[in-house]
């Protein structure tokens, strides 16, 4: 099992969002978790990069095995978590090659692997950003400072495909994008789909899931997965929208 | 180090004599007046305190507080061979390399440059070109400033550069003022004058180092002209010791159409304190003033900028950046002085800070007076920490946090390092701006 969540409750600022969730990912396997607003899918997602804001105050969470809890932000996306994040932050003055290659060296040298030099590096990004059809020039930038929503959301996927991460979590990729942009999404997405690969998939819409197909959708709500099941939960979910859920939650549990 | 501040002051005026009697007989009459001019003005004028509205922030009393000694020309294998060994020492560009305000011929290189254009120490100049008589101590005023008159009592070497009309120069004349430890604290008044002719283009380089821990003073002024339609490009970085004081009064005037970019780094000395005026003193001039202080420990640096427009048509941008830690200070005033006539002026500056630390301060002020009333002035101040989200962002693609942090404080930094156009000169400087950071 690549990650294991185990009845995991945590907050902000005294508030409880997560209110025990139970979640298992195998490698290779797509997971799709969806719910309503505030149900604590970007929560999750931030919990598991290490967001610091966020305090656990029950459960655990395992990653190969491993305490992930105690591992530091940068431990994480060394030993392969990549979060693509809900709204990506502009740095200006970051020149964004620069940026990625510090991030790329940083994960090889954990890694073992020599540090690519600069032409080494240009050769592998200019080859993963034909993936993402994005502009070139956009390399040039400073990171996501004045690029468009969906440049900013391609952007992600770009450093996921550069990073190469053995747990990829999207965190609400798909919001804000036209159906175009949706699908290359998608196609790069897909294209890193594998064996070695797992990859959570945070979504408010069944939209995206129609071009990333997913092993295994849950529903989150108000902190806690109340059903899980194959990737048809998600078209149930679309037709019968997510107050039908209500009925799903036991009584003695709804608010 | 306590002797009362009278007597301290008395103490110039006697050096003054001594100084004016050595140079009584070598120097043209003109020379002789114009010191006795400033030191009677410092004598009227003394130090200036706290209660000044200039120097509220800027307490002088550690510099007035000490008694100084001449700067001693101390120049000895040892030192030379520290000085070759700097990174800002032998850049591909014509340099002059001054020790403790004394010129250095053996060490300084004017070669590849346009035979017409004057580059040369200043008391070589001031004993056989008396045509500078119609420049010197004309754009810095000796009579109402405390530190200017103080230099211009003891004028004797520094850095003089005249471009002729319609030279262009490619690259940047560096004046590398090295600052050597003495027996005593000392102080030096270097004085440079820059006169770039009608249409010329040049770019001026001055940077200040020391090289021990001793206690010394630099009290530099530096005045520049941009005649019409000339392009002027003046960089300067103060990277003195940690235990240094350095005074700086910069006076720039741009003529008609010329145009006047400056960029003013400073990351070192125990006190620092920069008046930097710029006169936009023809119609359609223009300037771009860029800043950047970067303090820590018990540092203070002081930036006062002024800019006079003096005449219609003329715009100004300003931006400059503070990043400060530990227990360091920071002061930016930033005057815009928009003249009766100066209509159509456009005017912009900014001024953003970063503390790294609680217990660090900034004081920013914009001092706007507006006496036209077609004109266009905008200004904006900013004090914020690093942005939590971006080191996180930073963090979760593998960036450890102290790298994360940098990366920030670098990039912040980089809007205004970048402005340095002269490619390996950068490089020094961000060598040294990131050694500095990361103390």
């Amino acid at each position: 099992m690549l990650l294991e969540i185990k009845n995991l409750h945590a907050g902000a600022g005294g508030n409880e969002i997560l209110k025990g969730v139970n979640l298992e990912v195998g490698l290779g396997e797509v997971h799709a978790i969806m719910g309503p607003n505030g149900s604590g899918k970007s929560t999750l997602a931030q919990v598991l990069a290490g967001r610091e804001v966020y305090n656990v105050t029950e459960g655990e969470v395992l990653y190969e095995g491993k305490n992930l809890l105690d591992m530091a932000p940068e431990e994480r996306a060394r030993e392969g978590i990549f979060l693509a994040f809900q709204y990506p932050v502009e740095i200006p003055g970051v020149n964004n090659t620069y940026f990625l290659r510090a991030a790329l060296n940083a994960v090889r040298k954990h890694r073992g692997q020599e540090e690519l030099d600069a032409m080494d590096f240009l050769t592998l990004i200019r080859e993963k950003i034909k993936l993402l059809e994005m502009d070139e020039s956009l390399l040039n930038r400073s990171v996501n400072e004045g690029f468009s929503g969906g440049e900013k959301k391609r952007n992600e996927i770009f450093q996921m495909a550069v990073l190469e991460p053995k747990l990829a979590i999207m965190d609400e990729t798909d919001s804000g994008l036209d159906i175009d942009a949706l699908k290359i999404v998608a196609n790069g997405v897909n294209s890193l789909r594998s064996k070695e690969r797992s990859i959570i998939v945070v979504t408010h819409y069944q939209r995206l899931l129609n071009y990333i197909v997913p092993d295994f959708v849950h529903v989150l709500s108000n902190g806690r997965i109340v059903k899980s099941g194959g990737k048809e939960l998600a078209l149930e979910l679309e037709e019968k929208g997510y107050s039908w859920l209500d009925e799903t939650v036991p009584a003695n549990e709804r608010a | 180090m306590s002797t009362a501040l009278k007597e301290i002051e008395d103490l110039y005026l006697k050096d003054f004599r001594e100084f004016e009697n050595r140079h009584a007989g070598a120097s043209p009459s003109w020379l002789n007046e114009l010191r006795s001019e400033g030191m009677q003005a410092f004598a009227e004028l003394g130090f200036p305190t706290t209660r000044l509205e200039d120097w509220r922030f800027c307490n002088m009393a550690p510099i007035a507080g000490v008694r100084f000694q001449p700067a001693p020309f101390t120049l000895n294998d040892q030192i030379e061979n520290q000085i070759r060994k700097l990174p800002y020492f032998g850049l591909d560009c014509p340099q002059l390399v001054f020790v403790n305000g004394h010129y250095v011929k053996e060490l300084s290189s004017v070669a590849g440059l346009p035979g017409n254009v004057k580059v040369a120490s200043l008391a070589e100049t001031l004993k056989r070109d008396d045509a500078i008589a119609a420049h010197l101590a004309r754009y810095a005023d000796h009579r109402s400033r405390h530190f200017v008159a103080l230099n211009t009592a003891f004028i004797e070497d520094g850095a003089f550069i005249e471009v002729p009309k319609g030279v262009l120069i490619e690259k940047p004349i560096h004046i590398l003022y090295v600052s050597a430890d003495g027996n005593e604290p000392w102080v030096a008044h270097p004085r440079n004058l820059m006169i770039a002719g009608p249409g010329s283009q040049a770019a001026l380089i001055e940077t200040h180092i020391g090289l021990g821990n001793g206690v010394y003073f630099n009290n530099v002024v530096t005045e520049i002209v941009a005649e019409e339609n000339a392009h002027v490009n003046y960089v300067k970085v103060q990277h003195e010791s940690e235990t240094a004081f350095h005074v700086a009064s910069v006076v720039a005037y741009a003529a008609r159409n010329a145009a006047l970019q400056t960029n003013s780094i400073q990351f070192g000395a125990r006190l620092g304190r920069e008046d930097l005026t710029t006169v936009l003193d023809g119609e359609g001039a223009e300037s771009y003033l860029y800043g950047l202080y970067v303090t820590n420990g018990q540092q203070l640096i002081d930036n006062h900028t002024a800019i006079d427009h003096a005449q219609p048509h003329c715009s100004s941008r300003e931006f400059y950046k503070g990043i400060l830690d530990g227990k360091s200070t920071g002061v930016f005033n930033g005057k815009i002085l928009v003249r009766k006539d100066a209509q159509k002026t456009d005017s912009k500056q900014s001024d953003k800070n970063l503390l790294l630390s609680e217990s660090a301060t900034i004081n920013t002020k914009p001092q706007l007076e507006i006496f036209a009333d077609d004109v266009k002035c905008t200004h904006g101040a900013t004090i914020g920490q690093i942005d939590p989200e971006a080191v996180f962002y930073l963090r979760s693609r593998g960036l450890a946090l102290e790298d994360a942090r940098n990366v920030l404080i670098v990039a912040f930094a980089a809007e205004i390092v970048d402005r340095v156009k002269f490619e390996p000169y950068r490089e020094v400087l961000k060598a040294a701006l990131t050694h500095k950071m990361k103390s």
